[in-house]
């Protein structure tokens, strides 16, 4: 009979010992892109500095937490006369709103490594409850979270005034990230 | 008075068409390229890059059918150095009126910005996005148009020359009226 406690003890501690909570990001190998349209022609662009705070347990998605904070003056709006246009008033407002923060709120597991991140995002002063489909790929070095959603810039105020113009510049914004990080 | 030969119908079409093209595209793209960013900059950018890949869609049908349709002869009496100017100058507009374009249109890849013709058919990218390529070819696109304008105002002076001053009906000969050459 102690065998078979121990055992069974075995087998229930076994999922906790295999278990890899992910908490180290590398900032290097993680990735912030978007694409939209200028007058029908698809612009890609991206930001290059941001930091990450996350914490994921495979085990436990539920407890799952994200944290991004995007510095805004690493754009990459397509072209330099693009990125100084960006900083102005009638986009992102720099000077005031120098930063972009997600901070999630709530991630459920979808299956198949597939999760389903909500979470609020400040753009501007102005935050918007988003849902954002993340896809988990537990690498051999680091492990990433790959994840795309759409952004209504108009929503957040991006654009406003001449630029509120959607037949010129699209309303609508393809952001793709992807955040690898490592397991303590 | 003799009996004007004209150019074909197609050709006559394809010469104004296209002559139009550029009295709108080359000062739009001199005009625009000096504006602040605004949401009208980004359209006349668009407008002037449809109306240069239009020339080149145009060109490339006049050619074809340039070099299957002979043009009428010229009319007697004009010297043999002018009738080789004229060679060798119709033959630069239709090099430049194809490396304008072109240089154009590479010159916006090498920019970052796809060439989206009327906004709804998509140019290869034939160069990836490199700014050193990017400025190369501007002044290269800059270059060609400014050789374009000085060929177009021989162009049209010749013409106008052998029209008004040698009091021939020159003119005619790319306009409707004529006897067509058959």
């Amino acid at each position: 009979m102690r065998m078979t406690g121990l055992i069974l003890l075995a087998a229930l501690a076994a999922p906790a010992a295999n278990a890899v909570e992910y908490q180290t990001v590398l900032p290097k190998q993680s990735t912030i892109h978007f694409e939209f349209r200028q007058m029908g022609v698809p612009i890609k662009g991206g930001f290059k500095r941001f930091t990450t705070q996350m914490t994921f347990d495979p085990a436990k998605p539920e407890a799952a937490r994200a944290q991004i904070e995007i510095d805004l003056a690493s754009i990459d709006a397509g072209s330099p006369e693009a990125d100084d246009e960006s900083a102005g008033k009638l986009w992102f407002n720099r000077s005031v709103h120098p930063k972009a923060t997600f901070v999630s709120s709530q991630v459920r597991a979808l299956g198949n490594n597939r999760y389903e991140m909500r979470g609020t995002l400040t753009l501007k002063g102005k935050s918007r409850d988003m849902v954002v489909p993340v896809t988990f790929a537990p690498g051999k070095n680091a492990a990433t979270f790959d994840g795309a959603f759409v952004l209504r810039r108009l929503d957040f105020g991006i654009g406003e005034g001449m630029w509120a113009d959607v037949n010129t510049v699209a309303n609508e914004v393809q952001v793709r990230f992807r955040i690898a990080a490592i397991g303590n | 008075m003799s009996v004007v030969m004209r150019y074909s119908t197609p050709a006559i079409v394809l010469h104004w068409l296209v002559a139009l093209l550029i009295f709108a595209g080359f000062p739009l793209g001199v005009y625009m390229h000096e504006l602040p960013l605004s949401p009208d900059k980004l359209k006349l950018y668009s407008y002037h890059k449809w109306i240069g890949v239009t020339v080149l869609m145009l060109v490339a049908v006049r050619l074809g059918w340039r070099l299957t349709h002979m043009p009428p002869p010229l009319p007697d009496g004009i010297a043999a150095w002018q009738r080789r100017a004229s060679a060798i100058t119709h033959g630069l507009l239709y090099g430049l009126m194809i490396a304008i374009p072109l240089s154009g249109w590479l010159m916006s890849s090498a920019k970052g910005f796809q060439t989206v013709w009327l906004g709804v058919l998509p140019l290869p990218d034939l160069v990836d996005k490199d700014k050193a390529l990017g400025d190369l070819l501007a002044g290269v696109h800059q270059a060609l148009n400014f050789t374009l304008l000085a060929l177009v105002i021989l162009h049209v002076a010749a013409a106008l020359k052998h029209h008004f001053i040698e009091r021939r009906p020159f003119l005619q000969r790319m306009a409707w009226g004529g006897k067509e050459r058959t």
